[in-house]
């Protein structure tokens, strides 16, 4: 069970990272940095292990880090997804008309 | 394998999320479809906690601190997400180290409860170690960058003897600590030793790397970012985790690869070389005349110009000078000047850094082109401005074997027919190394700050069309 679940882990590991090459070589060298910042807020989805670990209340410790977990993960989420998109509203193509 | 209705609901949410990451980024690819990759990625996110929030095992009490943990983090993050653009790579460094905090964090409580309730095995302590040690090296290392770009620690490359030996030295213990902890679980007094090994290692492994080197480092520090969150999916059996991780990982890998190749050194380089510390050395040379120009010179030569192209480097955006350069576009542009913005892979201080400063300027991103592409049509350009832009147009990187910069692909200014180049004054500059563009025959400096200078260059171009209308 434990085996077949390593695998199967290592199955999604390697697929994601295939895609990942595929779609972020595509990306436009204009946006590299929206795309960190992006990335960032995706990659803080591991607020979902925080909350879990936070939500269960086993003891003192795992709470307390638990909850600065899910601090320092929203915070990342909150940050990474408004600044990408005040950053995108910025680039026009054309001269703005006034 | 029993699945109640909550965790079914759990593991849909996360499939969607996963898929919606996916498009997140593939409508990032073009500036006129990315804004719909941030909703995509917004929904991801929102799904996904939501999915989480309907787990069975978090009791009530349990909602209260994840709802005041996450207040806070709102609290802190919003402010974080509006700071000025050019403090965008230190808002960056930071993101990376809260990622990096929340996984060494996850990791180990989790090692303190299976300890607790003796479930620990040697699989799951292997992951934990690698997802603390990546964790807490991405949280200091990160911090240390950060702190860097913010100047409030030396720009300098920091290095003392041996020093590359002692930082593998420290991480080959914390690796052995790991896997004498995979032998037996419960030598719980090896734990701290890996955090504290790995809070070190992240703080003495970026102390020799050069500010010059910041998008590389920055760029690093986001796949292992990335990674330390995949390494996090393995300890939870969490395949969305491990798939965002994965994405994280390969864009932070990717970008490092395109930094290390704009600036033509290898990773083990940019580790482990301690850039621009050679510079003193360099320094010494004969000095050649420099020729300079006023701005109503420069203003001349710019508008007679019928292509001109415009360097722009970290300087600019530290004099805040992006909107006067934006004053003198429109101008030439009106006049029915060609005027072009050559953008170097490593200009400002992270990847694509340069883009988001002039979009912000409202230069629209038609006129902002890539080094490639703009080589080959400087010779044909009448005036090059340079601005705030420094190693990544000095000729030395073609000629001179013995620079530290020699190899790197530069913006060939010097191939234009003029070259009107502003600084403040002959100080080298961030990576402090001389430039022999400022003393070619065919080059005009222009001193002074840039904004200034700039300005005046722009209400110079503007009175001679209004006398002229």
């Amino acid at each position: 069970m434990a085996e077949l679940d390593l695998f199967s882990m290592l199955f999604v590991l390697m697929l994601s990272t295939f895609v990942g090459f595929q779609v972020i070589q595509n990306v436009s060298r204009l946006l590299h940095t929206p795309l960190m910042s992006l990335t960032n807020a995706i990659s803080a989805i591991a607020v979902v292990g925080s909350i879990i670990i936070t939500g269960e209340q086993k003891d003192t410790l795992s709470i307390a880090l638990g909850a600065v977990a899910v601090f320092a993960s929203v915070t990342n989420i909150v940050s990474g997804f408004l600044i990408t998109d005040r950053m995108l509203k910025m680039f026009k193509e054309r001269e703005p008309k006034r | 394998m029993n699945h109640s209705l909550g965790d079914v609901v759990t593991q849909l949410s996360y499939l969607l999320a996963a898929a919606l990451f996916i498009f997140s980024l593939r409508w990032l690819n073009r500036p006129n479809t990315a804004r719909r990759g941030v909703i995509a990625g917004v929904a991801g996110m929102s799904a996904a906690i939501l999915g989480t929030l309907l787990h069975p095992e978090i009791v009530a009490s349990g909602y209260l601190w994840i709802a005041g943990a996450a207040l806070v983090g709102i609290a802190v993050g919003i402010p974080l997400s509006r700071v000025p653009l050019t403090a965008v790579p230190q808002r960056t460094a930071i993101s990376h180290a809260f990622g990096g905090l929340a996984a060494g964090l996850v990791g180990t409580a989790k090692y303190m409860l299976w300890l607790h309730d003796g479930s620990l095995t040697a699989f799951r302590v292997g992951v934990i170690a690698i997802e603390v040690i990546l964790g807490y090296l991405t949280f200091t290392g990160s911090l240390m960058a950060a702190g860097k770009l913010q100047e409030v620690i030396p720009t300098r490359p920091i290095t003392y003897p041996g020093q590359n030996y002692i930082n593998l030295g420290l991480l080959g213990i914390a690796l052995v600590a790991g896997i004498g902890l995979m032998l037996d679980p419960t030598r719980s007094f090896l734990f701290p030793v890996i955090v504290g090994l790995s809070l070190l290692f992240g703080v003495l492994l970026i102390i020799p790397i050069g500010g010059a080197d910041m998008p590389t480092v920055i760029s690093l520090l986001n796949s292992y970012a990335g990674l330390s969150a995949v390494a996090m999916g393995f300890v939870l059996e969490n395949k969305l985790l491990i798939t965002a991780g994965a994405l994280d990982g390969a864009s932070g890998f990717i970008l490092s690869v395109i930094m290390c190749r704009a600036m033509n050194r290898s990773f083990t380089n940019v580790l482990f070389g301690a850039f621009g510390q050679v510079q003193v050395a360099a320094a010494v040379g004969e000095a050649k005349p420099v020729k300079s120009a006023s701005a109503q010179d420069a203003a001349d030569y710019l508008g007679n110009a019928s292509r001109v192209v415009i360097v722009p480097g970290y300087g600019m955006a530290v004099a805040q000078a992006q909107h006067r350069v934006k004053e003198i576009y429109e101008e030439l542009t009106k006049r029915g000047v060609d005027v072009k913005f050559a953008i170097h892979p490593v200009a400002g201080r992270m990847p694509g850094h340069m883009n988001v400063l002039l979009a912000e300027a409202e230069i629209p991103y038609g006129a902002l082109v890539e080094m490639d592409e703009i080589n080959p049509e400087m010779p044909q350009t009448d005036v090059t401005l340079v601005v705030g832009a420094n190693d990544v147009v000095n000729p030395a990187a073609r000629s001179d074997k013995g620079s530290p910069i020699y190899g790197m692909p530069i913006i060939d200014a010097d191939k234009s027919r003029m070259v009107l180049a502003n600084k403040r004054s002959m100080n080298p500059g961030f990576a402090g190394i001389d430039n022999a563009l400022y003393t070619a025959d065919n080059t005009l400096m222009v001193f002074g700050d840039a904004k200034a200078v700039l300005g005046d260059i722009a209400n110079a171009l503007r009175h001679e069309s209004k006398a002229a209308a």
